[in-house]
This record gives C-alpha cells, sequence and structure tokens, in this order.
C-alpha cells in the first residue's frame, strides 16, 4: 500500500490591496463610492477647522505679559487668563487664605482617590472620616472662624472654587436624601410612597433655574424674619432638592435590579428592614449605580453655571464680569474658551471614568 | 401632581397667621451684627463697582460707606451684596440686606406697594439714549425703528414705551439681566441704541471697545430720583439713612470737607457746624446715634460734593456736570432740611 | 409583664409601625407647611407686599422683542404670560426637531463602518456634551454672532433674505382670500392617505397584494394641494424685507437671540440623542440582523422590519426624556434675553410687579404640567410597547 503524502500548497498572502495601511484605507475609509465620499468630506472639513483653531490656540498665541500690549499676534491672547487666574480660581478670596482652599481640595482629592483606587487599606475608616468629619473641617477651611482663622464671608467665594463647592455640596447632601427618597418610592406605606413621588416629580418635572429662582427671591418670605440665610446657601439649598430627585430615581434604578429573593432571604433570616435594607439590598444596589451617581455628578457640575443668572459669580460668571473690563475689551473667546476647557476635561474624564467602572461591574453580571 | 401643588398652595394660603415676630430696628441689628449689609449693583461704573481685587467703589458705595460710618462708626464695616435690578427689592423686602443704595428710581408704586421707603435722593438722573456716531442721528425724535438694548426689569423699560409711544415712533426692546450684557450686545451691534439713566450711559460707555464712537443724545425723557432704599416700617432707621444723605449736603453747603473737618471741629464759631458736627444742639440722640455721627461720615466718606467730584464728576473717568445735582444755591435742585 | 409584653407586641406588629410612621409624617408635613405658609402670610403683611392674581390684568407697559400673537405695550401682565409661554413652545419644538435630525445623523454616523466619519461623530459628541450648555449659549451669542455684519453690510441672498447682527431677514409669505382651501385640502389629503393606507395594508395581510403607497402619498400630499393652490390662481405673495432706516423692515425676522439659543439647545441636546440612538441600535442582538438575514431579507427591509423597531423600543422612552430636557433647558434663554417664559414672565414681569410668589408657581406649574403630561403618555406608550413576557 502505498500512502500519499499530499502537502498542500503553501496559500498565498492576501492581494496587496487588502492588508497594511492601503488594505486598512479601502475597508475603513473607501470601501464604496458614498463612503469614498463621505471620507472626503470629513477630510475637507477636518482641514478647515483643525489647523485654524491649533494655530489660533497654540501656535500664534501671546502667552507671556502682564497688559494687553503683550498681545501682538493673530492667535489668542492667554495672557488675559494669565492675568487674571487668581481671580478665575478664587473670586474674592482673601490672597493671603488660598492655601486654606487649596488644602480643603487637596483633602478631598486624596480621600475620594482612596476610597476609589482598589486595594487601599481601612476603606471603611477613611470613608467614615470623609462622611463625618471633613465636612466639618472643609467648613472651618473655606468659612472660617474657629482655630485662628479669619471669617471669608461667602460673597467673597468665587471662581472655579465655588462651582466645586456647589457641585460637592450638592452632591454630598443629595445622596442620603435621594436614597431616603428612592426607598420611599420602592415603600409599602402608601402615604410615604406618595410624599415621595410627589417630592421627586416635582423637582424633576422643573427647571433648575425656575428652582434657583425659587431659592433665591421665594425662600427669604417662607422664614421668619429675624432668620437669614445666606444667598449661597439659598441656592445651595435649591440645589440639593433638585439632585436629590435625580439621585433618588437614579437609586430606585439600583434597587428595582436587586432580585427581589434577596430581600425575602434576608427577610426570612429575621432582619428587620432596616437591617436588610442597610446589610443587603443598598450595598448591593449602590455598587450597581456608582455608574450613574458620576453621571449625575457631571450634569450637576455643568448645571452649576446657571448660579450667574441668580448673581452668584461661579467660574463662568467670574470670566464674564471680566470681559467688562475696559483694560481688557474683546477677549471674550479665550475667556469662553478657558471656561470650556477646564469644564470638558473634568467631565470627560469623570465620563470616562464612569464608563471604565461600567465595564468593570459589568462582568460580575455577565450572562 | 398639578392638582397637588395647588392644594398645597392653597393650604399654605389658607393657613392661619401667626403671632407676629417681636420687631427690631434694623439699627441696634445692625449695630449688634457690627457690619452693615448694603444692596449694590453687580458693577456700574461710579455708582457701584468691585475692581480686580473686590474692592468697591462708587457714588452708591460711598452712601454705604457713610451709613456705616454714621451707624457702627466705621466706614469699612460693610458686606457688600451685588444685585441684579430683578434680586433688589426681594434682597431688601427678605431682610438680606439693611438698604439699597443702587440707583433705585423713587416712583409711587415702589414707593407704596413694595413695603418699601425711599430715605432721599443722592442723585437726579434722567433717562437718555447712547447712540453710534456713525449713525448720524442728532435727535431721539429720529429713532424710529431703531433696536434698543435695555435692562430689563427698570423704570427705563416703561418711560421708553412711553416715549416711543407718544411720539408715534416704533422700536424693539433687546432687553438683558446686567448692564454689562446690555453694554456687550449694544457694543457689538446688537442695537443702534442703548439706553439707560443717562449717568450709567456715561459710566457705561467707558466699557465700550471704542467710547469715542458713542455719543449721548440731548434728550432726557424721563425724572430719575435715585436713592436710597429701606424697608417700610422702621422709622428710626429711616430717619438714619435719610439723615445721612442730609448731613452730607448740608455738610457740603457749609464748606465742611474730609480734609478740614477736624480743623472746624476745634475751631470753628459757626453754629451750623458745631450743630451738624454734634457738638450742639440735639446732635445724634434723636437718630438714636453718637453724637459725632456726621462728623464721621464726613471725616470717613467726605461731603457730597466731594463723593460726586470723586466718583462720577471731574475726578473721575466719566465726567459728568452737576446739573441739578449742584446745591439748590448754586443752580441746582440739592437741598438738606436744616440740621437742628 | 402582660403591660409591657402587650406593649411590645403593639410595637412589633408591622401594621401598627407603618401607621405610627405614616402619622408622625403626615404630622411633619403638615407641620412643615404651616410654618412656611404663617411665616409668608407674616412676611407678605408685614412688608407690604401686595397678594393675589389681580395683577395679570394690569397693564404691563413694555415692550418684548418677539411675540407670536400681537403684543404692545398697553396688553396686560396676562398677555406676556401667554406670550412667554408661546415663546417657549416655539424654541422649544424647533429645537426638538433640530435636535433629533443632528441626534440620529451623529449616532447613526457613529455606527458607520466608515472609520473617519464615526470618529468624527465621536468628537462631536464628546466634545459638546461636556461643556455646559450655558456656556455654549454665551459662546453662539457673545462670540460667535458678534462676527456677522452691520445691517448696511447684510449678507444678502438674492436681495430677498439678509442675514445681519440683528437677525435673519426673510420673505414672508401672504396669504390671499382662498389661501385656506388649498390648506384644507391639504389636511384631506393627509387624513385621505392615513385612511388608504389602512385600507392597503389590511388587503395585503388579507390576500398578499400589494398596493404602490408611496406614489398614492406623494399625489394626495403634494401634487393635488399644488393643483388646487394653481387652479386658484396662486393666491400667495411675498413680503420681501429692506433696509428703511436703520433696520429692514417687512418680512419675517428671526432674531438672534432665538438663533443662539436654538443651535446651541439643539447642539447640546443632539449630543445626547446620538449616544441614545447608538445604544438603541446596539441594544438589538445582532442574531436578530443575522436571523433575519438569513431568512434572505433584503438589507434594508432587515432595517426597517428588524432592527428599527426593536431599537425603537429602547430609543423612544430615552428620547422623550431628552425632549423634556431640552423644554427645560430652553429657560436659560434668560441670560441671553430671548423672551421666553423664564425671561418675560418670571424675569421683567416679576421685576415689575414684584409679586414673586404667585409668578414663580405659575411658571413652575407650566413646566411641571409638560413634563407631567409627557412624561404620563410616555407610561402610556411603555405599557402599549412593553414585549409580553411569561
Amino acid at each position: 500500500m502505498t500512502v500519499h503524502v499530499t502537502s498542500p500548497s503553501p496559500s498565498l498572502p492576501p492581494p496587496a490591496s487588502s492588508v497594511g495601511v492601503i488594505g486598512w484605507l479601502r475597508e475603513n475609509l473607501f470601501s464604496s463610492v458614498t463612503n469614498s465620499i463621505f471620507t472626503l468630506i470629513g477630510l475637507f472639513l477636518i482641514y478647515k477647522l483643525v489647523p485654524p483653531a491649533v494655530n489660533w490656540a497654540l501656535f500664534q498665541a501671546d502667552w507671556v505679559g502682564t497688559t494687553r500690549d503683550a498681545c501682538t499676534s493673530d492667535g489668542a491672547c492667554w495672557v488675559f487668563v494669565g492675568v487674571r487666574i487668581k481671580q478665575f480660581l478664587f473670586g474674592f478670596y482673601p490672597p493671603s487664605e488660598y492655601w486654606r482652599v487649596v488644602t480643603a481640595f487637596s483633602m478631598v482629592g486624596v480621600l475620594i482617590a482612596w476610597l476609589l483606587i482598589d486595594r487601599t487599606p481601612k476603606k471603611a475608616l477613611v470613608g467614615a472620616f470623609t462622611i463625618f468629619v471633613y465636612p466639618v473641617i472643609a467648613y472651618f477651611l473655606f468659612y472660617g472662624g474657629a482655630f485662628g482663622l479669619p471669617v471669608v464671608e461667602t460673597y467673597k467665594w468665587g471662581g472655579l472654587m465655588l462651582t466645586l463647592i456647589l457641585a460637592t455640596t450638592g452632591m454630598f447632601f443629595s445622596f442620603p436624601i435621594g436614597i431616603i427618597l428612592a426607598l420611599g418610592r420602592r415603600s409599602s406605606m402608601p402615604i410615604a410612597k406618595s410624599i415621595s413621588v410627589v417630592f421627586i416629580e416635582f423637582w424633576r418635572g422643573v427647571p433648575l433655574i425656575t428652582v434657583l429662582f425659587m431659592s433665591s427671591v421665594m425662600l427669604p418670605m417662607f422664614i421668619p424674619e429675624e432668620m437669614q440665610i445666606d444667598k449661597l446657601l439659598r441656592a445651595m439649598i435649591g440645589i440639593i432638592f433638585f439632585q436629590s430627585a435625580y439621585m433618588a430615581e437614579v437609586v430606585r434604578g439600583g434597587l428595582q435590579a436587586i432580585p427581589k429573593g434577596q430581600s425575602e432571604a434576608a427577610e426570612a433570616l429575621g432582619l428587620s428592614y432596616w437591617k436588610s435594607m442597610t446589610f443587603v439590598i443598598l450595598p448591593q444596589a449602590l455598587k450597581l449605580v456608582i455608574p450613574g451617581i458620576v453621571n449625575t455628578f457631571i450634569a450637576l457640575f455643568k448645571d452649576t453655571t446657571l448660579v450667574l443668572i441668580i448673581g452668584l459669580f461661579d467660574l463662568l460668571a467670574v470670566v464674564q464680569a471680566a470681559f467688562a473690563d475696559p483694560k481688557w475689551l474683546g477677549f471674550s473667546v479665550e475667556g469662553y474658551v478657558f471656561v470650556a476647557s477646564v469644564y470638558w476635561v473634568s467631565c470627560f474624564s469623570m465620563s470616562r471614568y464612569s464608563q471604565h467602572l461600567e465595564k468593570k461591574l459589568h462582568t460580575g453580571h455577565a450572562r | 401632581m398639578r392638582k397637588i401643588t395647588w392644594a398645597l398652595v392653597a393650604t399654605v394660603v389658607t393657613l392661619v397667621i401667626s403671632a407676629g415676630f417681636a420687631q427690631a430696628s434694623t439699627r441696634d441689628e445692625v449695630q449688634k451684627r457690627g457690619v452693615f449689609q448694603c444692596g449694590v449693583s453687580t458693577g456700574l461704573p461710579g455708582f457701584s463697582i468691585a475692581d480686580e481685587k473686590g474692592v468697591w467703589a462708587g457714588i452708591d458705595v460711598d452712601v454705604c460707606k457713610a451709613i456705616a460710618a454714621a451707624t457702627l462708626g466705621d466706614a469699612t464695616k460693610i458686606k457688600y451684596v451685588p444685585l441684579n435690578a430683578k434680586e433688589r427689592f426681594t434682597a431688601l423686602q427678605s431682610g438680606e440686606i439693611d438698604a439699597l443704595v443702587r440707583g433705585t428710581t423713587w416712583t409711587l408704586t415702589r414707593d407704596s406697594s413694595l413695603g418699601l421707603n425711599f430715605t432721599g435722593v443722592n442723585y437726579y438722573d434722567g433717562q437718555g439714549f447712547m447712540v453710534s456716531k456713525k449713525l448720524g442721528v442728532k435727535s431721539a425724535l429720529e429713532l424710529d425703528g431703531a433696536a434698543i438694548c435695555i435692562q430689563s426689569g427698570t423704570t427705563s423699560e416703561m418711560n421708553l414705551a412711553d416715549y416711543f409711544k407718544e411720539n408715534n415712533m416704533s422700536y424693539k426692546a433687546v432687553s438683558f439681566d446686567t448692564h454689562d450684557a446690555t453694554a456687550a450686545a449694544f457694543d457689538n451691534g446688537r442695537c443702534d441704541v442703548l439706553t439707560s439713566d443717562q449717568s450709567q450711559l456715561y459710566g457705561l460707555r467707558t466699557h465700550l471697545s471704542n467710547p469715542a464712537d458713542a455719543i449721548v443724545l440731548p434728550e432726557v425723557i424721563s425724572k430719575e430720583p435715585l436713592g436710597p432704599v429701606v424697608r417700610q416700617g422702621d422709622d428710626a432707621w429711616f430717619n438714619i439713612v435719610k439723615w445721612t444723605l442730609n448731613a452730607m449736603i448740608e455738610a457740603e453747603e457749609l464748606g465742611v470737607t474730609q480734609a478740614n473737618v477736624d480743623e472746624m471741629k476745634a475751631n470753628s464759631k459757626n453754629p451750623g457746624v458745631r450743630r451738624l458736627l454734634g457738638l450742639e444742639g440735639i446732635a445724634g440722640k434723636g437718630l438714636g446715634l453718637n453724637d459725632d455721627w456726621a462728623y464721621q461720615i464726613i471725616k470717613q466718606v467726605g461731603n457730597y460734593g466731594e463723593i460726586f467730584k470723586r466718583n462720577v464728576g471731574a475726578d473721575s473717568p466719566l465726567k459728568i456736570d452737576r446739573g441739578l445735582n449742584a446745591l439748590w444755591s448754586k443752580g441746582g435742585i440739592m437741598y438738606a432740611p436744616p440740621v437742628r | 409583664m402582660s403591660n409591657s409584653s402587650q406593649k411590645q407586641s403593639w410595637w412589633y406588629n408591622a401594621r401598627n409601625r407603618s401607621l405610627f410612621f405614616q402619622v408622625l409624617l403626615v404630622a411633619m408635613l403638615v407641620g412643615f407647611f404651616w410654618f412656611i405658609g404663617s411665616n409668608t402670610l407674616a412676611n407678605l403683611e408685614k412688608r407690604g407686599i401686595s397678594t393675589g392674581f389681580g395683577f395679570l390684568s394690569l397693564k404691563a407697559g413694555f415692550g418684548i422683542l418677539q411675540s407670536l400673537i400681537p403684543f404692545d405695550e398697553s396688553n396686560t401682565f396676562g398677555r406676556t404670560f401667554v406670550v412667554g409661554l408661546l415663546n417657549t413652545m416655539l424654541v422649544s419644538a424647533l429645537g426638538i426637531f433640530f435636535a433629533t435630525i443632528i441626534g440620529f445623523t451623529a449616532g447613526v454616523a457613529r455606527l458607520s463602518n466608515n472609520w473617519l466619519i464615526s470618529k468624527l461623530a465621536g468628537v462631536y459628541v464628546e466634545m459638546f456634551r461636556n461643556i455646559p450648555l450655558l456656556l455654549q449659549i454665551f459662546f453662539w451669542y457673545f462670540a460667535v454672532l458678534r462676527a456677522l455684519p452691520s445691517p448696511r453690510q447684510s449678507w444678502s441672498a438674492g436681495d430677498i433674505a439678509f442675514l445681519n447682527i440683528r437677525g435673519m431677514y426673510l420673505p414672508e409669505p401672504i396669504l390671499g382670500p382662498h389661501f385656506n382651501i388649498v390648506g384644507w385640502t391639504f389636511v384631506l389629503a393627509i387624513v385621505a392617505t392615513f385612511f388608504i393606507r389602512r385600507w392597503a395594508k389590511k388587503r395585503q395581510d388579507e390576500t398578499g397584494q400589494q398596493f404602490n403607497m408611496w406614489a398614492t402619498a406623494i399625489g394626495l400630499i403634494i401634487v393635488l394641494p399644488l393643483l388646487v393652490f394653481f387652479a386658484l390662481g396662486a393666491p400667495l405673495s411675498w413680503d420681501i424685507p429692506e433696509l428703511h432706516g436703520f433696520n429692514f423692515k417687512g418680512g419675517m425676522t428671526i432674531i438672534p437671540e432665538l438663533t443662539a439659543l436654538l443651535v446651541a439647545l439643539s447642539v447640546y441636546t443632539g449630543t445626547f440623542i446620538a449616544e441614545v440612538v447608538r445604544s438603541g441600535i446596539l441594544s438589538v442582538n445582532s442574531g436578530q440582523t443575522e436571523a433575519a438575514s438569513a431568512l434572505g431579507l433584503h438589507r434594508s427591509k432587515v432595517l426597517k422590519l428588524v432592527v428599527i423597531p426593536q431599537a425603537m423600543r429602547v430609543i423612544i422612552p430615552q428620547l422623550t426624556s431628552q425632549y423634556l430636557n431640552l423644554v427645560k433647558n430652553s429657560s436659560l434663554a434668560t441670560a441671553i434675553g430671548y423672551p421666553d417664559l423664564v425671561a418675560v414672565f418670571a424675569g421683567t414681569t416679576l421685576n415689575q410687579t414684584g409679586q414673586a410668589i404667585e409668578i414663580i408657581a405659575m411658571t413652575m406649574s407650566v413646566y411641571l404640567f409638560i413634563s407631567l403630561s409627557i412624561s404620563g403618555l410616555m407610561n402610556w406608550y411603555n405599557k402599549k410597547i412593553m414585549l409580553v413576557e411569561r
């Protein structure tokens, strides 16, 4: 018996036009006539928009100087931003006290990083510190009035600092309120449920700007005359209510995703409602909704710009006020681009982080 | 849901009025607090504007300072609350500020139905028009069909409507929340005309990219007496604010200035001056203030003529003539009741 | 002993406990509203602020830049409410229209197999989504529109349409005496098309015969009204804007405030809609497409009959919430002086009358009414299209 061994002839390499750069181009950019047309239009747009923008913002821009005379070229005049950067960051906060703001924000940065990064030790302790001790420290750092720190009235707060304070306090207080509202909405008690529903739907149904108007012109009417609520505080109260409603819906989404068996099992073990919520349901639900929470934070962070309409000097308001300076007229584009990039960098990185979390959390629940 | 909201509103409205709260005079509150809260504009050159470091200046700001000097003996103990036209009355009504000194026009409605009292006039103004020179307009009567930039929620809005109607002309009102936005829109060319109180027009002109290009038309279409405002029903505080202003005018008339007040206090034989500086007569008793209240105003802030000159007059970029704001004895209508 | 155990058993009864909590809740709520109400009344009385809705019939005395119904200074404050509301609706409707177009285009483009196009769409979405809307509005209004020329140097298109910093001036159609007949023909044609379509579908289901719906629809809706129009002798003329003194007179004006707000709203909301569309399309399992192709359906039929109906189930609820956001965000108009409800009514009118409580309450109820009725509609729709699961 003879054995025929047939060795297959070696496969030919794919045609040059379907591999490498050319292949990629053909497949992804010029696969059909319409596609090629679209590609060309896209390239034309890029050519028209990108080089001029980059030239304006970087290559032809003026970076150093102290007066507008330093801006001689055709590009952007970043000197304008540079001269006023302290005001943009701190508003009218006294320069000798800047360190307090910096300390407070660095602290919160470290604390949050600690809580978010995997495998850092003593998370529970740090978490408790962040929730119970840090706000007190931050209050005294920002406002002063104790430990020998001079009082800095809130009307001197402004710029990026105010934006961050509004966003973080809004977040901090709306979180527990949102959880309670979400639990209320899913509660079996009809009155608790209807109150939660009314509260949530009311705040979600109206624009933030009317909420801010309400807190700035109506709230003072609601309280006894001898009680004074600071303008900033009033805006914060409005923001917190508004944000709580959105937070409640996010948390509710998480609660709904937890199978009923979990709470039934907890009940079967004899846990009370609050115990089963605290130790069984909420830890799972909250973990699920972290990306959602980050997203509402992004929305809130952008929405804080609205406070300029009620006369608070957030980042955008401070920059806009600077446009009216007779010495620096005509640099509004630079100012807007500066503010936009601050927001963009923050929001984009947060949203990337939230997407990353979503992916990470998804693996556990892959079906 | 809507039903529920309305039910809530109805409940709120029908609820029983609670017992009135004990009422303290703003004077006592200010003195207890040690800080006077003064409502000013968000930024109007010559009247109230903060510089890069947040230091406030202007003729309205100087009135705030004078009130603080009279009440607390220290013109620096002030918290400035910048307000836009919309917020200003609520801020005062709600007690967020103790007095409003923000170029606010004294009108019947405002004095009678907003729960406020006007204490006097620190600047007699009138509404005017500013146009670009390029338009070649010489009179407001040539403005038919113009687009007009205006700050919303001001008496100017009403005056403008009246004036154009009276003269059978049409216009397009483009309104904004703040002085800055209004001026920026005019500067961009969004409107042909910027209308506001004349003093403000001079101030806003310094914010244009080319101030020399804009002219203020001669017509004055309204009376705009601008003055400090306090809450109604607090006579002690009302008197203090009213007489702070009067003292400054009286000081100008008597020739007492920031520079010579110490010397006057020591040497002057003039009974008017001695009464003003608290050396004779009722001094501060009636107002519940220290006897040297007026002295403190003049020493720390100056007399009316000085604050005018410094902020809006010859020594300022605005260079506005005294006009109506000159003393009654010099052709104006600034007149203070006798301090005696 | 028995006493305390009774007490305990009372307390440990779930119904009693829930009753107790709810009574407590109600008491707190009533107390809270009583506190607010009594303070408000006391404050109002003490400060001598007038109350009630009588102000709505007073003369307003100020002009409004843009009004869809006739308005002048002698009209009432009540009418300013209507003018503001209509302006809000106008910008919302236009915004929804453009945002939907932009959003669907970008959403589909992001899934395109053309690398460049999908990246460009991605850049658009990431760029505009992460910048605050208010900033975008300011940017378009104060930075971009200022580049437009003054009225005397207007850019013109064939001397009938003009663009300058004061706005866009377009010819305005002036309807002739019998134009309404054309309008009615149009409406009737739409109704007829609807019924014919139902009939055709039924016939196709029963007999399999197809009916050329497209040709019929075009014939009815476009050709028929045109025929009527010309039969009547073309009862339509155009009012062409003309430079007159400082400004253009005649024609239609699109004010720059509207343009800036509209561009910002559509571009901003468009990014969110793009994401909604993308996730909707991605949510359709690829097995569905493959199965449909395996059945021999043409690619366009696969999209129309399999992918889109399923994607819509995901897209529509989220799309509606984006529309609602757009309506609420249109209130930012007040920042650039577009006369919407918040700017006119909660702004100027509030300031002229000083009656904050009534005005803010009215403004809020309008938005609340819009939001709740739309979300009610949405819930009904969701129930209708929900998959019936076992």
